[in-house]
């Protein structure tokens, strides 16, 4: 067979999608300039005091000192106090200091709430209110890697203004502000389990150090409470004693405080039910805020104007006056208005600007970033960009009249200054939501031309295999243009845009190949049809389906309720089956020989057969709706689905769960699923014969896959364990939270490692009459077969392959150990596990890939994989009673040609997976847990930890794209059900039962078919990834476009990215498969001839 | 020459029971076609008289009682129209306990393809335990619409059924209009589960409202087509013998 072409094309269509994608993710997804100054004390010289001559760093601040404490995730809730509520919920009512010294001293403190701009992850809050700009998307794939902020912030302003900053607590800061800390002391974050080592080291430094002198800010970052969150929701005792421990800890900073300290307690995000951030719902962006001092910090009482919602922005500019530093340049925040004086009031208040002077430096910060902005980069509209410069004109005409006149800044200039910087603020926020048409249109012609192509190569596969060299034009093409393009843009504007040299070179060699395939068709079909596969059956209604599913993505509802809509058309598309195949009369026997047909036009099959088959079918069916029923109980919920939802009680940690006895049938639940998969596949393998060669693939089979799962059933075991139950033993467990999965994943890495080494599971027996030799190693007789000398190597293979097989055969009927060989001359040698030789190695692989998937996954998903094997076996098993059943009407299988429907059901089977093993298509629900699998300490790197989320992530796709050609090789193996039992027939019909070994007889038919599902199973992935490209330009102005279009899109492309690599891979392994059963029968051709 | 002159005489054959079956095909449609008509209009009957006779009746309000007056019209009307025009397999006993026999064998199917209907809508994602009812009046109403209809024209015969619904199954034009407004009736509550999820808020959203509304006018447009339909393709129907 063509092995090499099969591939080449593989890679190029999946290449293609790549480009496609990656053009149009180029232009979608939004992208922010940085402004690399720094702002500098003459930039905030006051008009008036330019006359008196007293620079403003200089001049007497407001506030010698600060201490900001950073509560992660410390939720608006949390810091709330409500004296009548009786029975507060754990989270409730911890932190009574906060109301207390509000109601005391109202004019020291007041509480606020914080609202956080999405995405609300850690990191970017942190660069958040320390730049005090707005994030763009793209920033929060950077969670990994928090590499060094370069805008101007607060930190830097400090560090300028001689401040001597401290810092502990969570070592993202010493990640995003390297070397600009007076001193640092970091204690690591990742560990999400970890809720005391961060909290800890900061109490035992924090009070010695606000006793010394050697520290103007100091910065806490407490994560007790997002890990908290994270580990047990916020519903839980553990966040109650959190809590409470955190009253404790403001408390007592609060009687270290001094007259000239500033104390600031804020949270950098909220969580939602769940204790998950990283969304835009109000619970996770309204955050606290809490301003103390024990000088008077609010020169007016409180009044209805003064805002209680306040933009984490704001913060930056507010601190920076209070702390007499200028204002980060690049900060788009407002100052807090209520903690200035108003005018005339200045001098009563010890230093620092009033309410207009604090205004007007802000709206001339704010106005020159704007500036230098607009100079940089051309994505604020010109239209808004002057209104925004006419309004700062008539702001600064208005305030600098009023200064020379002497009088106070009125109300009214005070208001219009707030107007300005909100609506600067606006102009941002929507601009930086900018996009690149072009090349998102670009991007969306590519991947329609390469759906294009895909259905053009699996129309066309055996023509195109059987011409062989189809593919060097295009792929040459391909290259020259983008070297033209690339040179081009060399010449005329200087650099190389990567995007436009990679979408040229896939649209040329597209278009290209498309071109040359129309005209060979046209051709063809003038000449002779022979080209023509099969017509297609079910393509209708699986066409339909894929069609709902397409228009599904482009209606918010439907992304959101995406879990159970998959598995309606899934159900739908699974009961339509049967319906179809009786419409055609096929499902139930012809009710007598009909004697008007004229015999021998169609095959035929016995009576028998077809009840039979039938009745595999529906039984599968059966199988498919119970698991797909089953599976909904799995599913986790989004935040949009508000309370009508009921998260799956399969998705928490066995450590979350309280009660003993539910953890205990959880955790039995998981080890008999466990069990069921590995034995599941064990017994399939014993089945068709394919555990008893002495090869390593069966090594892999026999002892590494049961030995794997055992060490996953004892990791679970120790990590479902109580936090405090065995003390004596704490060394241990920890030991073994690292090593028992490190082993499993070694033992599957070695499973599979051989099962690339030597992917044949074939033993081949030579009988003696006498009796059966049991090892391989004795010596045998020489076999006679039947092939004689006089003829080709081909014709003698020819031979072989049925009389082997048919041994085989016999041998899985009577045992291995009787065999009636020698009685009529036949020759005595058996090949076990012959018919499966090219299923059983990527089962294996698919098993053995899919234990590695699961260790990954909280513990009591282990049901779902095993929902997720027996679907996928009810799906094949479908597959392969309609193809025995459609051949009545005609040679169906000779082609080997899988239909449309069961490559749209697989690929719907994955999706709905993805959904059934827990994953949503957002951001926050991504299962960072899986990180920590055998890494109980975290990691020191990013590039293991993202993998193994990734991994974790898309485990349903990985799983059902690498067993896609499964689906090729399940009709094959399920031949022998019919003729096992109908072999009474003799020797004649035993030259049907060969399995496998068909597709080795016709390896032109065997490739082609191999490129047509693959590049089938591309297109119906790539129809999907399209569907959601096309709601992301479409709907980019959509109120649910961040919320939902933009992580769909992403969670799909990624899905497709992953999901085609591991077909490659399926691919490849049955190209290995293919190569080694080559070499075997190279191997035994020269003993038959001897 | 003998299989010629057989051919030649088939072709003969089929040409004159074609000519001399059109006028019987006419009266045959016409009465289809006007059996549709009354029992799409029990139907609105059904929407219409209780809206007038009871207060507070409306579709969406007090929905399972519409769904059940419609249910049980349809079911009295298709009964008796089947029986007047006496389409029913012909029986070859006419004994009492024969007929008793099937008649408690028609409950027992109705009631089992009840079970069945509730069973498949609940894999389909209906909710199990809450709105049970609900779910089970849309079984209820779906059988009406389907299973009733085979029990009329072909009696308590699951394999008859079976067979009436293949490509070639049909052996009248009552078989015919069966399959059509039986696919259009499920075909109908199957697109009318789509608007569900949908964030409309509509009254008309609320399970299993948009199902048995989306049957409802299945059936009807079914019961619509399906004289049309067979008077267009007259020419290509050709019905076996029984």
């Amino acid at each position: 067979m063509k092995r090499l072409p099969v591939l080449a094309f593989l890679v190029w269509v999946c290449a293609l999608f790549y480009v496609g994608i990656f053009l149009f993710v180029g232009g979608f997804l939004l992208v922010r300039l940085e402004v690399n100054r720094t702002s500098t004390c003459e930039d905030v010289l006051l008009p008036s005091s330019a006359g008196s001559g007293s620079d403003f760093c200089h001049a007497q601040p407001r506030f010698r000192r600060a201490v900001v404490l950073i509560i992660d995730a410390l939720k608006a809730d949390f810091a709330r106090y409500d004296p009548s509520n009786l029975s507060p919920r754990p989270y409730e009512n911890k932190l009574p200091v906060l109301d207390e010294l509000v109601a005391s001293r109202p004019a020291h403190g007041r509480l606020f709430t914080f609202q956080a701009d999405p995405p609300t992850t850690t990191m970017q809050r942190i660069k958040g209110f320390t730049t005090g700009s707005l994030p763009t998307f793209i920033d929060v794939g950077n969670n990994f890697a928090s590499s060094a902020i370069l805008e101007d912030n607060l930190i830097h302003q400090l560090g300028q203004a001689g401040k001597r900053v401290v810092f502990m607590g969570d070592d993202t800061w010493e990640n995003l502000f390297p070397k600009k800390f007076h001193r640092s002391l970091p204690f690591p974050s990742f560990n999400v389990k970890d809720l005391h080592t961060v909290d800890n080291g900061i109490l035992q430094h924090i009070y010695p150090t606000m006793k010394g002198d050697d520290w103007d800010v100091l910065i806490a970052h407490f994560l007790g409470v997002d890990h908290c969150g994270h580990r047990y929701g916020p519903d839980h005792p553990a966040m109650a004693d959190k809590l409470t421990q955190m009253n404790g800890v403001i408390r007592s900073v609060v009687e270290h405080l001094q007259n000239d300290t500033l104390l600031v307690v804020m949270g950098d995000h909220g969580m939602t039910d769940t204790g998950d951030h990283g969304g835009e719902s109000p619970k996770e962006t309204e955050a606290a805020l809490f301003l103390y001092s024990p000088s008077p910090l609010f020169p007016a009482p409180e009044t209805k104007a003064d805002p209680t919602v306040v933009p984490q922005t704001d913060l930056v500019p507010t601190l920076a006056l209070l702390l007499g530093v200028p204002i980060p340049y690049s900060s788009v925040g407002q100052v807090l208005l209520p903690l200035f004086p108003l005018p005339g009031q200045a001098e009563g208040q010890g230093g620092g600007p009033d309410r207009a002077e604090a205004l007007w430096i802000n709206v001339k910060q704010v106005n020159r970033f704007l500036e230098t902005y607009s100079s940089m980069a051309k994505d604020i509209p010109p239209d808004r960009l002057s209104e925004l410069q006419a309004a700062f004109a008539r702001v600064s005409a208005a305030y600098l009249s009023a200064l020379h006149q002497g009088e106070p800044a009125s109300p009214e200039l005070i208001r219009s200054m707030q107007a300005y910087l909100s609506s600067v603020r606006d102009t941002c926020r929507a601009s930086w939501a900018r996009f690149h048409p072009v090349k998102m249109a670009a991007g969306l012609v590519l991947l329609a031309g390469a759906c294009l192509l895909c259905y053009v190569l699996s129309e066309l596969s055996s023509a195109v295999l059987a011409e062989g060299g189809v593919l060097r034009a295009p792929l040459v093409v391909g290259l020259c243009v983008a070297g033209c393009v690339a040179v081009a843009q060399l010449s005329s504007q200087g650099y190389v845009d990567v995007h436009w040299c990679l979408a040229a070179a896939a649209a040329s060699s597209e278009v290209l190949f498309l071109w040359r395939n129309c005209r060979r068709s046209n051709r063809s079909s003038s000449s002779s049809q022979k080209g023509r596969v099969a017509p297609p059956r079910l393509l209708s209604a699986a066409l339909v389906v894929l069609l709902l599913r397409c228009a599904s993505l482009l209606s918010d509802s439907y992304v959101i309720a995406e879990g159970r809509a998959v598995t309606f058309l899934l159900c739908s598309l699974g009961l339509y089956v049967p319906l179809r195949l009786n419409w055609d009369g096929l499902l139930l026997p012809p009710p007598a020989p009909d004697s008007q047909k004229p015999p021998g036009a169609l095959p035929g099959l016995p009576a028998w057969v077809v009840r039979r088959e039938g009745a595999a079918l529906c039984l599968s069916l059966c199988v498919l709706v119970g698991s797909l029923y089953l599976s909904l109980a799995m599913h986790a919920c989004r935040e949009e689905q508000g309370g009508t939802c009921q998260p799956s009680p399969f998705l928490s940690p066995l450590a979350r769960v309280q009660d003993s006895r539910l953890r205990n049938m959880h955790y039995l639940l998981s080890v008999a699923a466990l069990a069921g998969w590995t034995h599941l596949l064990y017994r399939w393998l014993r089945h068709y014969g394919n555990l008893n060669s002495p090869g390593v693939a069966v090594v892999a089979a026999r002892w590494l896959l049961p030995g794997a799962a055992v060490l996953t059933g004892l990791h679970w075991a120790v990590g479902s364990a109580p936090e405090d139950a065995f003390r004596g033993l704490a060394e241990l467990i920890r030991l073994a939270q690292s090593a028992l999965p490190r082993a499993a994943c070694a033992v599957l890495g070695l499973g599979a490692a051989l099962l690339w080494l030597d992917p044949l599971t074939v033993f081949l027996k030579h009988r003696a009459p006498a009796g059966p030799h049991r090892a391989a190693s004795a010596p045998p007789p020489p076999p006679s077969y039947r092939a004689s000398i006089g003829i080709s190597p081909q014709a003698e293979l020819h031979h072989l392959i049925p009389q082997l097989y048919q041994r085989i055969r016999r041998s899985l009927e009577d045992g291995p150990a009787e065999g009636g060989a020698g009685e009529d001359g036949r020759p005595a040698v058996e090949a076990y596990g012959l018919g499966t030789v090219y299923s059983a190695p990527l089962l294996l692989f698919a098993g053995l890939l899919g234990l590695g998937l699961l260790l990954l996954h909280p513990e009591s998903m282990a049901p779902a994989f095993l929902l997720l094997l027996l679907e996928a076996a009810a799906l094949l098993h479908i597959h392969a009673a309609c193809s025995t059943l459609y051949s009545q009407q005609g040679d169906y299988s000779k082609a080997f040609s899988v239909p449309w429907a069961p490559v749209v059901l697989w690929s719907l089977a994955a999706t709905q997976f993805f959904h059934a093993t827990g994953h949503l298509p957002t951001f926050p629900s991504l299962q960072w847990g899986a990180a920590f699998v055998g890494f109980p300490d975290g990691h020191t790197g990013t590039l293991l930890p993202a993998t193994l989320v990734t991994l974790n992530t898309f485990s349903a796709h990985i799983l059902f794209a690498v067993a896609c050609p499964l689906l090729l090789f399940w009709p094959l193996v399920c031949e022998v059900r019919w003729n096992r039992s109908g072999r009474s027939g003799g020797g004649e019909e035993s030259e049907d039962v060969i399995m496998e070994m068909r597709l080795r007889e016709n390896p032109q038919q065997f490739s082609s078919a191999l490129l047509q599902l693959a590049v089938r199973y591309l297109l119906v992935s790539g129809a999907q990834v399209l569907a959601s490209v096309c709601a992301a330009a479409v709907l980019r102005r959509h109120l649910m476009v961040w919320q939902v279009f933009a992580p769909k899109l992403m969670f799909e492309a990624s899905g497709f990215v992953v999901g085609s690599v591991c077909l490659l891979l399926g691919v490849t392994l049955i190209l290995r498969v293919d190569m080694a059963v080559s070499g075997w029968f190279k191997r035994l051709l020269p003993d038959t001839s001897r | 020459m003998n299989y010629q002159l057989n051919l030649f005489s088939t072709y003969i054959y089929v040409c004159f029971s074609r000519i001399s079956s059109l006028s019987m095909w006419d009266t045959e449609i016409r009465g289809m076609a006007s059996a549709h008509a009354i029992i799409a209009s029990s139907i609105f009957m059904a929407t219409i008289l209780p809206a007038i006779l009871l207060e507070k009746f409306s579709v969406y309000g007090s929905h399972l009682v519409w769904l059940y007056s419609v249910a049980g019209s349809v079911a009295v009307v298709n009964i008796a129209v089947f029986w007047l025009l006496g389409i029913s397999p012909p029986t070859k006993r006419h004994t009492l306990s024969h007929k008793v026999s099937k008649l408690v064998r028609s409950c027992l199917y109705f009631l089992l393809s009840c079970l069945f209907f509730h069973t498949v809508v609940v894999l389909y994602g209906a909710p199990l335990l809450e709105s049970a009812l609900e779910t089970f009046s849309l079984a209820v109403l779906l059988s009406t619409m389907t299973t009733l209809r085979c029990l009329c024209m072909l009696g308590p015969n699951v394999q008859a059924w079976i067979r009436v619904f293949s490509r070639d199954g049909a052996m009248s034009v009552w078989d015919t209009s069966l399959q059509i407004t039986t696919g259009c009736s499920v075909l109908g509550a199957w697109l009318g589960a789509f608007p569900i999820p949908l964030d409309w808020d509509r009254p008309w959203q609320v399970w299993p409202i948009s199902c048995t509304l989306g049957s409802t006018v299945g059936f009807l447009t079914g019961l619509l087509v399906a004289p049309v339909w067979i008077h267009w393709h007259r020419k290509q129907l050709i019905y076996k013998s029984k």
